[in-house]
C-alpha cells in the first residue's frame, strides 16, 4: 500500500478519545465513529507477552471455537445420579461453582445440602443434616468436575434422577437434575418438607415417565430446540418459556404412550407444562456437552465454564485444564419479590452462567425482548448487551441466531484476553437466592461477572503457554 | 399503618413491569411495603406472606390486576396509588428506542466501519502506543494526539507504519487537514494545491488560515508531531510527508513548517528536497536557513511569510510582490504605533504577553528579539531569560500557557480561557504594563465562544486602565464555527486591536515597546 492512497478516499474515521472530535467530525460531514473505550484491566506488559504467541493462541481458539460450534447436544434418557455420573459416590454431594468446603459455603448452598441429605435418608431433620454435613464424612465437588451442572445451589445427591446427554459430534456427556419449578425449591437453598415431597415425586412419579418416554423417543435433539427457542423470545437462561414449549410438544405424546395410567401422564404433563424453566435443565446439560468437548486445546484462551457457587465465582478456560481461576461473587442488579430487598440477596450463584459461556443467557439477550426489563428496562440496552459480548468472543455461533439483529449468530466463545483487555466482562442473566438456608428465591435479575478471576485467568494462561 | 388492596380488572402487564412499579412505589415516602401483581394463585401467596392479602383479594383470578399497598398513613396509599396509574401510562407509551451502539474497541468499530482509513487517538498515552500498532496492523493511518508516548514506541509506531505505507501524524501532534477534513485542532480551510507538513500544530493552524483568508488552499496538511525531527525519529513522517505531498498531483507548492531539526535530521531533510521538483516554502522557526536554502528551498521567517509566499507560488506570482506588500504593511504598523503611544504615562514601559499557542509564542519572541530583545518567558529563547516564577511576570514577558507548568489539571488553554482571563485582568494592574498581547486560535477543538469569554474581560481593562494597548490576532477562518470575522468586530468593539496575522501582531507590540518602553 502506498502512503499516497489515503489522499483518494473519503476519510473514515475511528476516533478513540476525546468526543468532542467524534462530534466535530461528524459536523463537517465526515464519517466517523467514536470507541466506548476503557483502559485494560491488566498491566500492558502481559500484551506484550501474549503478542508473540497470538497466532499460536489464534490457532488454538479457532479450534475450540469449531468444537463449539460443532457440538450436537441430545437428550438420550435419564437415570439415576451414581449409575451415570462419573465419579459419583454415595456419600457425595455436587454443588454448583468453584470448589469450596462446608465452612465457607453460602446460605442456599448449605440449606440445599441440608435437604439433600434429608431428601437421602441420610439425616432425619435439619440440624442433623448440618451436622452431617459439617462433620467431614460428606465429600463435596463441583458439578462441572463430574461431567454435570446445576442450576442455583446446583446440588446433586447419590439417587436424585438425572438427564443423560451426549454430544453426539464428539462422545461426550454431561448431566443434570429435572427442573423443580418456582417458589420453594431446593436449589433455592429451601428444605422444608413440601420442597422434599416434591423431590420424592419427582423420583418416583415424573422421572420414570420422562425415562420411558425419552428411551421411546430414542432421543430428543436440543440444539434444535435452542435454535428455534431464540426465534421466539426465549435466550434459554431466565426466559425458557418457548424452550420448554417446544419440548412439551416432542415429549407429550411419547408420555401418554409410556405411561401406565391417565392421571399420571396429566399430572406429569402439567407439571412441564406449568414450569416455564423446566427447559433451563436441559439447556445447561446441552451447553455443558458442547464446552466440554472443547476443553484441554493447548493454548486456547476460551472459557470453558463460568460458574458461581454463591461465595465465589470461578472459570476454568480451555488451555489450562481443570484449574479454576477464582474470585469474589457479586450481588445481582435485580427486580425482587414484593418483601425482600438487596439486602435480603446471596451473591451470585449457579452454574447456569454455562449458557453465556456457550453464547446464550445474557449473550443472546437481544433475542429474548419478554425479559429485557431486567436490564434496566429498553430494548435498546439488551441489543447493545447483545453486541458488547460479540467485542469479548472469537466468533459467532452458525445455528443460534438472534432475529433482530438480522439472525447473527449469537456471539460465542468467550476469548479472557479481550475481556481483559477491553475491560468488558460477560454480561449474565440470573435468579436470586435469599441469603438464608431454607427461604428460596427472592428475585430475578443480571449482572456483569466480576473482573477478579479474568484477570487471574490471564497470568495464568500467559504461564501455561506452549513457550 | 394502612393496608390497602385494589384491583384492576383485565389490565396485564407482564410481571416484570409489575416488579418495576412495585420497587418505584416501594421507594416512595411512607410506604412501608408494596406488591404489584397479576392475581393468580402464586402471586396470592406471595401477597400473603407480605401481609398484603386484603380481603377484597380474596376472589380475584389470573387476569386480574391487584395493587396492595402497605403506608403509614392514607395520603401515602393515595400518593402511591396516584404513581402507580402514572407508571402504567410511561410503560403503555414506551417507544421503540433507536439503537444506537457505540463499539468499544477498534475491533468493535471496525465492524460498524469496515472501510475506516484514519484512527484518531487520544486516549491517556500510557495506552496509546498499543492501540495506534492495533490501528496499523489494521491498515488503517493513525493520528496520534495523545502526549507521553515513549520515543521508544513512536520510533516502532513509525517504523511499522512506514513498512505498511501508512501515516503515523504524532504523537502529541494537534492539528492535521486530511482531504479537506479538520482533524482535531484544525481550522476550516479552502482546499487548493498547497500541501503542508508540519511538526508544529499552531504552526500549521497559522499557516493554513493564513493561505486560506488569502484567497489560496490547502491540498493536505500532515502534522508529524514535534519530536519527529529530533535525532532519534529521524524525521521519518516529516520526509514520508514530503515524498507524499511530492507524488500528490493535487499538491502544486510544499510548505514545510517545524521548530529547528535536529542537525542529521536537517540533513536528510536536504536531501530529500534536491529530489523534489515542486516549488518549497520552509520555515524552520528560529533555525537556521542557510542549509535548506542551498537544497533549493525559499525560505520565510515569520509563519505569515511562508503562507504568502506560498500563496503566491500557488498564483503563479512573484514571491516579491509579497515581500514588498508586508513592507508596506509594516509602515502602517509604524503609524498605528504612534497612534497608541500617545496617550500613554511615562510608567507604561513593557510588554506582557499571554499565549495558548505555543509555536505562535516562539515566534513572537523571535520578532521581538530583533526589535527590543530578548523577553522573559517560561519557555524563552535564550535560557538567561527563563523566569524564575512563572506566575510572576518580569518586564517584557511572554507567556505560553499551553505549556505543561499551566496545563496540569487543567484543559488546553485554547479550549479553556478562565486562566489567561484571570491573567489579563492582572497584567491590567500593573501601571508598567503598556501592552498586553495575546492569541485568539479558532477551528474545531478550541473554544466556541471565544468573543464571549474575551469581551467582558477586555472591556474591563478598557475601563480600568484604557492607556493599555490590547493586542491580538486571531487564527482562523470565517468558515471555522467560530468565524473569524465576527470574533474580530467583537474584540473591535470593546477596543482590542486585531491584526491580520500573529507576525503583524508581533510587530505592532515590538514597535509600541521599541519607541516607547523598555529600559
Amino acid at each position: 500500500m502506498s502512503i499516497n492512497d489515503l489522499f483518494y478516499k473519503d476519510l473514515k474515521v475511528i476516533n478513540n478519545g476525546l468526543k468532542s472530535f467524534h462530534e466535530n467530525l461528524e459536523k463537517t460531514g465526515t464519517e466517523a465513529i467514536q470507541v466506548d473505550w476503557k483502559p485494560p484491566a491488566i498491566n500492558p506488559n502481559l500484551f506484550g507477552i501474549i503478542e508473540k504467541y497470538q497466532s499460536k493462541i489464534d490457532k488454538a481458539n479457532q479450534k475450540a471455537l469449531q468444537i463449539i460450534l460443532n457440538g450436537k447436544p441430545v437428550l438420550i434418557g435419564l437415570d439415576t445420579a451414581i449409575n451415570v455420573i462419573p465419579g459419583m459416590k454415595k456419600n457425595m454431594i455436587l454443588h454448583s461453582g468453584p470448589p469450596i468446603g462446608w465452612e465457607r459455603m453460602c446460605g442456599p448452598t448449605r440449606g440445599a445440602i441440608i435437604g439433600a441429605l434429608i431428601y437421602e435418608g441420610m439425616a432425619d431433620n435439619p440440624e442433623q443434616a448440618e451436622e452431617l454435613a459439617a462433620s467431614g464424612n460428606i465429600e463435596y465437588a463441583p458439578c462441572h468436575e463430574h461431567s454435570t451442572v446445576g442450576p442455583m445451589a446446583g446440588i446433586v445427591s447419590a439417587s436424585m434422577p438425572v438427564f443423560i446427554l451426549k454430544n453426539e459430534e464428539y462422545g461426550n456427556y454431561a448431566y443434570c437434575t429435572m427442573n423443580e419449578g418456582l417458589g420453594k425449591v431446593l436449589r433455592y437453598g429451601a428444605f422444608s418438607e413440601e420442597v422434599i415431597k416434591k423431590l420424592k415425586w419427582m423420583e418416583v412419579v415424573l422421572y420414570p415417565a420422562l425415562k420411558e418416554a425419552v428411551e421411546k423417543l430414542e432421543k430428543i435433539d436440543l440444539k434444535n430446540i435452542i435454535a428455534q427457542a431464540l426465534h421466539m423470545g426465549d435466550e434459554v437462561h431466565n426466559r425458557n418459556r418457548a424452550a420448554t414449549s417446544l419440548f412439551y410438544r416432542i415429549i407429550a405424546p411419547a408420555i401418554i404412550q409410556t405411561t401406565a395410567d391417565s392421571k399420571t401422564a396429566a399430572d406429569v404433563l402439567n407439571f412441564i407444562n406449568g414450569n416455564d424453566h423446566f427447559f433451563l435443565n436441559l439447556s445447561m446439560p446441552a451447553a455443558k456437552a458442547t464446552l466440554d468437548a472443547a476443553r484441554n486445546i493447548k493454548n486456547s484462551s476460551i472459557c470453558v465454564a463460568l460458574s458461581r457457587n454463591g461465595t465465589d465465582f470461578g472459570i476454568q478456560l480451555s488451555g489450562t485444564g481443570n484449574e479454576w481461576f477464582v474470585g469474589i461473587a457479586p450481588l445481582p442488579d435485580a427486580l425482587f419479590f414484593p418483601g425482600y430487598t438487596k439486602k435480603d440477596a446471596n451473591p451470585d450463584i449457579g452454574d447456569s452462567s454455562i449458557t453465556e459461556t456457550v453464547g446464550l443467557g445474557g449473550f443472546a439477550i437481544a433475542a429474548s425482548p419478554a425479559i429485557v426489563q431486567f436490564v434496566g428496562g429498553s430494548t435498546g440496552d439488551a441489543i447493545n448487551y447483545t453486541l458488547q459480548m460479540y467485542e469479548i468472543t472469537v466468533g459467532e455461533n452458525t445455528i443460534y441466531q438472534i432475529p433482530y439483529l438480522n439472525f447473527r449468530g449469537t456471539p460465542t466463545g468467550i476469548d479472557i484476553i479481550k475481556v481483559v483487555e477491553k475491560n468488558i466482562t460477560p454480561f449474565i442473566d440470573t435468579g436470586v437466592a435469599h441469603k438464608n438456608p431454607g427461604i428460596g428465591q427472592v428475585g430475578a435479575g443480571v449482572l456483569s461477572a466480576p473482573i477478579e478471576p479474568f484477570k487471574k485467568a490471564v497470568e495464568g494462561f500467559v504461564n501455561e503457554l506452549d513457550k | 399503618m394502612f393496608i390497602k388492596g385494589f384491583i384492576k380488572k383485565g389490565e396485564y402487564f407482564d410481571s416484570v413491569s409489575l416488579m418495576i412499579v412495585s420497587r418505584e412505589i416501594s421507594k416512595m415516602d411512607g410506604i412501608l411495603d408494596s406488591a404489584v401483581v397479576m392475581g393468580t394463585k402464586e402471586n396470592r401467596s406471595i401477597l400473603d406472606s407480605a401481609g398484603l392479602l386484603v380481603p377484597e383479594f380474596e376472589n380475584t383470578d389470573d387476569t386480574d390486576l391487584l395493587i396492595g399497598i402497605k403506608a403509614k398513613s392514607e395520603k401515602n396509599v393515595n400518593d402511591a396509588l396516584h404513581r402507580v396509574e402514572e407508571l402504567f401510562q410511561e410503560m403503555r407509551k414506551k417507544s421503540d428506542e433507536t439503537i444506537e451502539f457505540q463499539p468499544k474497541s477498534l475491533e468493535g468499530a471496525l465492524k460498524q466501519l469496515p472501510d475506516a482509513n484514519l484512527s484518531l487517538i487520544s486516549i491517556a498515552g500510557k495506552y496509546a502506543a498499543n492501540e495506534a500498532k492495533k490501528a496499523l496492523e489494521n491498515g488503517l493511518n493513525v493520528m496520534l494526539f495523545s502526549d507521553n508516548v515513549s520515543i521508544e514506541d513512536e520510533l516502532n509506531l513509525k517504523n511499522l507504519a512506514l513498512e505498511k505505507g501508512l501515516f503515523v501524524m504524532g504523537p502529541d501532534c494537534g492539528t492535521a487537514i486530511i482531504n479537506g477534513v479538520p482533524l482535531a485542532f484544525a481550522n476550516v480551510v479552502k482546499r487548493g494545491n498547497i500541501g503542508i507538513v508540519a511538526a508544529s500544530g499552531t504552526g500549521l493552524q497559522e499557516v493554513s488560515s493564513i493561505i486560506s483568508n488569502e484567497g489560496a488552499g490547502i491540498s493536505q496538511a500532515i502534522g508529524t508531531g514535534g519530536r519527529d525531527v529530533k535525532k532519534k525519529i529521524g524525521g521519518i513522517m516529516f520526509i514520508a510527508g514530503m515524498k507524499a505531498l511530492n507524488n500528490d498531483p493535487q499538491t502544486k507548492v510544499i510548505v514545510l513548517i517545524s521548530k529547528p531539526p535536529d542537525d542529521e535530521v536537517l540533513v536528510k531533510i536536504s536531501e530529500e528536497i534536491k529530489k523534489i521538483e515542486k516549488p518549497i516554502v520552509a520555515i524552520f522557526i528560529g533555525g537556521d536557513s542557510e542549509i535548506i536554502k542551498r537544497a533549493g528551498v525559499i525560505p520565510a521567517t515569520t509563519l505569515e511569510q511562508t503562507a504568502l509566499f506560498a500563496v503566491a507560488i500557488s498564483k503563479g506570482l512573484d514571491i516579491q510582490d509579497s515581500i514588498e506588500a508586508i513592507t508596506k504593511r509594516n509602515e502602517e504598523i509604524t503609524k498605528i504605533a504612534e497612534k497608541e503611544i500617545s496617550p500613554k504615562s511615562k510608567k507604561q514601559k513593557y510588554l506582557h504577553g499571554l499565549f495558548s499557542g505555543g509555536t505562535l509564542c516562539d515566534e513572537t519572541q523571535l520578532i521581538l528579539k530583533n526589535k527590543i530583545g530578548d523577553c522573559y518567558s517560561n519557555t524563552p529563547l535564550n535560557p538567561k531569560f527563563k523566569l524564575k516564577d512563572v506566575w510572576r511576570s518580569e518586564k517584557n514577558t511572554i507567556l505560553d500557557l499551553g505549556d505543561d507548568e499551566f496545563t496540569v489539571g487543567r484543559p488546553h488553554p485554547m479550549i479553556d480561557f478562565s486562566l489567561r482571563s484571570k491573567k489579563i485582568l492582572e497584567e491590567a494592574e500593573d501601571p508598567e504594563v503598556a501592552v498586553i498581547l495575546f492569541d485568539v486560535v479558532l477551528g474545531y477543538g478550541s473554544n466556541m465562544n471565544p468573543a464571549e469569554e474575551l469581551v467582558p474581560v477586555l472591556k474591563k481593562v478598557k475601563q480600568t486602565s484604557p492607556n493599555i494597548s490590547l493586542i491580538c490576532s486571531i487564527t482562523g477562518t470565517d468558515n471555522d464555527p467560530q468565524n473569524r470575522e465576527f470574533v474580530k468586530e467583537e474584540l473591535e468593539e470593546v477596543g482590542a486591536i486585531v491584526m491580520p496575522s500573529n507576525a503583524a501582531a508581533s510587530e505592532l507590540v515590538g514597535e509600541i515597546i521599541r519607541q516607547f518602553g523598555g529600559d
